[in-house]
């Protein structure tokens, strides 16, 4: 029964694919903003099999307390087998745009969090020779488009810096995924109007589930993002850059 | 895009707002000046789960589980819950609901405001005999509501329609079972008149009964009785097949009408009763219809309308007879009927509409005048054989055979939120306002 650390753990994606490793009766310790969402997601995954549930509140963008939290998770839980990093922002790329502030917050939530946490949790998963490092990444990190490049290059350098963590962690038998959803539509997408191309969440929970399973290294989920986003990497940029995207 | 409808897709009814709930605590009190209900999965039938020009609350994010007690088989969750998500987690431990409707995509919310019923009504009752307690954010603040406490809302709110307020939670009191499977026997009958005496009979033998009868024009109500009882375990079957198929978009018109239909119902009766008795899984005994994902959409743009009325023993034979002739002189059919017992068991409810008699269940598809006609001819009978007639089904019934059919509405009324309302309420209390 795996272990499992969750970050952004009331996020929409993390609370479904959390549901689907309650069934088989996974630990889990589970780190978000909001304590009381925390409880609520806590009681759901107990109720549905978890052997056990932990949870912690902390704003990720406070760095000092990363150590701590993967000792304390570790702690709790007796070792991490799986390691979901699931929390981000979607910024208002015009605010951010008018303000570095508004930019730099965003490119801390959404990418130097994440390599801080990943630093940590890298070094324990190497001694100990195992375990999965599972990232929410984005398509949106393949280009920089005009409609949301800060989300997009903080994504774009999460991706990168997990591809390194794969190249240097194989050797020591740990895994590490890189999970790029497109657009899905959750609580962080709400403001969107959803059309065909649109995902829900309970859907890309159980890609990311499957991908573990199969010790995969990265996924486009849904699949087809895969050939969207070949043709949108290709396109001359003397073209792209005219477009509208 | 989520489109608010119910499920008859008639009438159309657009929220000037709606607001997605996603977590109780965070849920703000009303400040629009508009009236607000609360719509879970939308399968009411009429515009009872509509609030034209009002706001809609979306309680289908609040589907977390609370708590499970799986010795005594209590259970706790958000509103927004599915009765599929609980048959899920809670038939594996060897618990079911003692009440189970045709489908299972209804939120726990939406079977406390409908007190909806299943074919087991005689030994189960309805829903809302089953609920232990829940918990009602009203405008006046947060009420927890059973038979000793708040006992007076506890009544108004089953069966209640959404008015008396947002039901955040509740705790059910489930039955235990041994298998998940299904012992089913069809036995057929020639006339609407031999199903009820039949369904009287088999109702004092067997825990689930249902019949499906032919109510196109010319019928006499020709139809198959199922029987059906919980299986011991170690009864073999089949498994369900697991996806379900999906009718992608709004058919045309003609696609369902009354040669297609006979001939559906020619074969659907000498199927069941070839089968014979088998054990099948509870999945498709309870929710054939859930195989076909928006089934609604079959019936075309102009959508249907579904009359369910509930007729006292003594005269549903003659009473349901002379609606086959209704229907027979208006040539205008129902393309699935079914029929039901409800037994003594007392609904809890101010405004429950489950009471003793026979029930029948007419779906129309919808034609404008001539289906409303139909239907007031077909109100006219039941008010006069001391019936009534199913909300969660209604999109037509006019004030005054509310009344006739509710006579606690007005003791009712006095719980109703002031911030919250339905078209269904409006309508059939004249207040156009």
């Amino acid at each position: 029964m795996p272990r499992i650390l969750i970050t952004g753990a009331a996020s929409a994606i993390a609370q479904a694919t959390a549901r689907l490793y309650a069934k088989d009766g996974a630990s889990f310790f589970l780190t978000d903003l909001n304590a009381q969402r925390l409880g609520a997601v806590a009681k759901d995954l107990t109720v549905r099999g978890a052997k056990a549930v932990h949870i912690k509140a902390l704003d990720l963008n406070d760095f000092q307390q990363h150590e701590a939290l993967v000792a304390k998770a570790k702690q709790q839980l007796g070792e991490i087998d799986i390691a979901l990093i699931a929390h981000g922002t979607l910024p208002k790329q015009k605010e951010c745009e008018a303000s570095w502030t508004a930019t730099g917050r965003e490119l801390s939530t959404n990418f130097l969090s994440a390599a801080s946490l990943l630093t940590h949790l890298a070094n324990d998963f190497a001694a100990k020779k195992a375990g999965t490092i599972a990232v929410i990444s984005s398509v949106a990190g393949e280009r920089g488009r005009q409609s949301n490049y800060v989300y997009g290059s903080a994504k774009g350098a999460l991706t990168i810096f997990t591809d390194g963590l794969r190249n240097r962690l194989s050797k020591q038998g740990v895994r590490v995924l890189t999970i790029k959803p497109g657009f899905v539509d959750t609580p962080m997408t709400a403001e969107f109007k959803k059309g065909l191309l649109w995902a829900q969440p309970e859907s890309i929970a159980r890609g990311i589930y499957k991908a573990i399973e199969r010790r995969q290294e990265k996924i486009y989920l849904p699949w087809f993002w895969r050939y969207i986003m070949i043709v949108i990497r290709n396109i001359p940029e003397r073209i792209f850059k005219n477009l509208q995207l | 895009m989520k489109r608010y409808e119910s499920w008859g897709r008639y009438p159309a009814a657009s929220p000037v707002r709606v607001e997605v709930l996603r977590w109780v605590p965070e849920i703000l009190p009303i400040t629009d000046t508009e009236t607000v209900l609360a719509y879970g999965l939308g399968r009411s039938q009429g515009d009872s789960c509509l609030n034209d020009g009002g706001v809609l609350l979306d309680t289908s994010p609040l589907n977390r589980f609370i708590a499970f007690d799986a010795n005594q088989g209590t259970l706790t969750a958000e509103a927004g819950v599915t009765l599929a998500q609980i048959l899920d987690l809670i038939v594996p431990q060897g618990w079911f609901l003692p009440v189970i409707p045709g489908t299972k995509h209804v939120t726990l919310g939406g079977a406390i405001a409908n007190d909806i019923h299943g074919k087991n009504h005689r030994t189960a009752g309805s829903f809302g005999n089953h609920v232990r307690e829940f918990t009602l954010l009203r405008s006046d603040g947060k009420k927890i509501c059973s038979l000793a406490q708040n006992a007076d809302l506890f009544a108004a709110t089953i069966g209640g329609l959404g008015l008396t307020g947002l039901i955040t939670q509740a705790t059910l009191q489930l039955k235990r079972v041994a298998s998940p499977w299904i012992t089913v026997n069809s036995v057929p009958f020639t006339t609407i008149a031999e199903g009820i005496a039949l369904i009287q009979a088999q109702s004092a033998q067997h825990e689930y009964v249902v019949g499906q009868f032919d109510a196109l024009p010319n019928s006499r109500g020709k139809g198959v009785l199922m029987v059906g009882d919980q299986a011991p375990v170690d009864s073999s079957g089949q498994t369900p097949k697991g996806k379900a198929i999906t009718v992608p978009f709004v058919a045309p018109n003609w696609l369902l009408n009354d040669l297609d239909m006979r001939a559906f119902n020619w074969w659907y009766n000498r199927h069941q009763v070839h089968l014979g008795q088998r054990t099948v899984h509870y999945t498709p005994y309870f929710f054939p219809l859930d195989s076909i994902n928006y089934w609604n959409r079959l019936y075309g743009s102009r959508g249907f309308v579904q009359y369910q009325p509930v007729v006292p023993a003594s005269r549903a034979g003659e009473v349901y007879a002379k609606i086959l002739q209704l229907i027979t002189t208006a040539r205008h059919g129902s393309y699935l009927a079914s029929l039901k017992l409800f037994g003594d068991k007392k609904s809890v409810g101010m405004l429950s509409w489950p009471r003793p008699g026979i029930v029948i269940a007419l779906d129309f598809p919808f034609k404008g005048e001539q289906t409303l006609k139909l239907l007031e001819e077909c109100d006219v009978l039941v008010r006069e054989a001391g019936g009534a007639v199913y909300p969660a089904k209604d999109t037509r019934m006019s004030a005054h055979s509310f009344q006739a059919y509710y006579p606690r509405w007005q003791e009712f009324s006095r719980h109703i939120d002031p911030r919250f309302s339905s078209s269904f309420w409006r309508r059939v209390t004249n207040k156009f306002a």
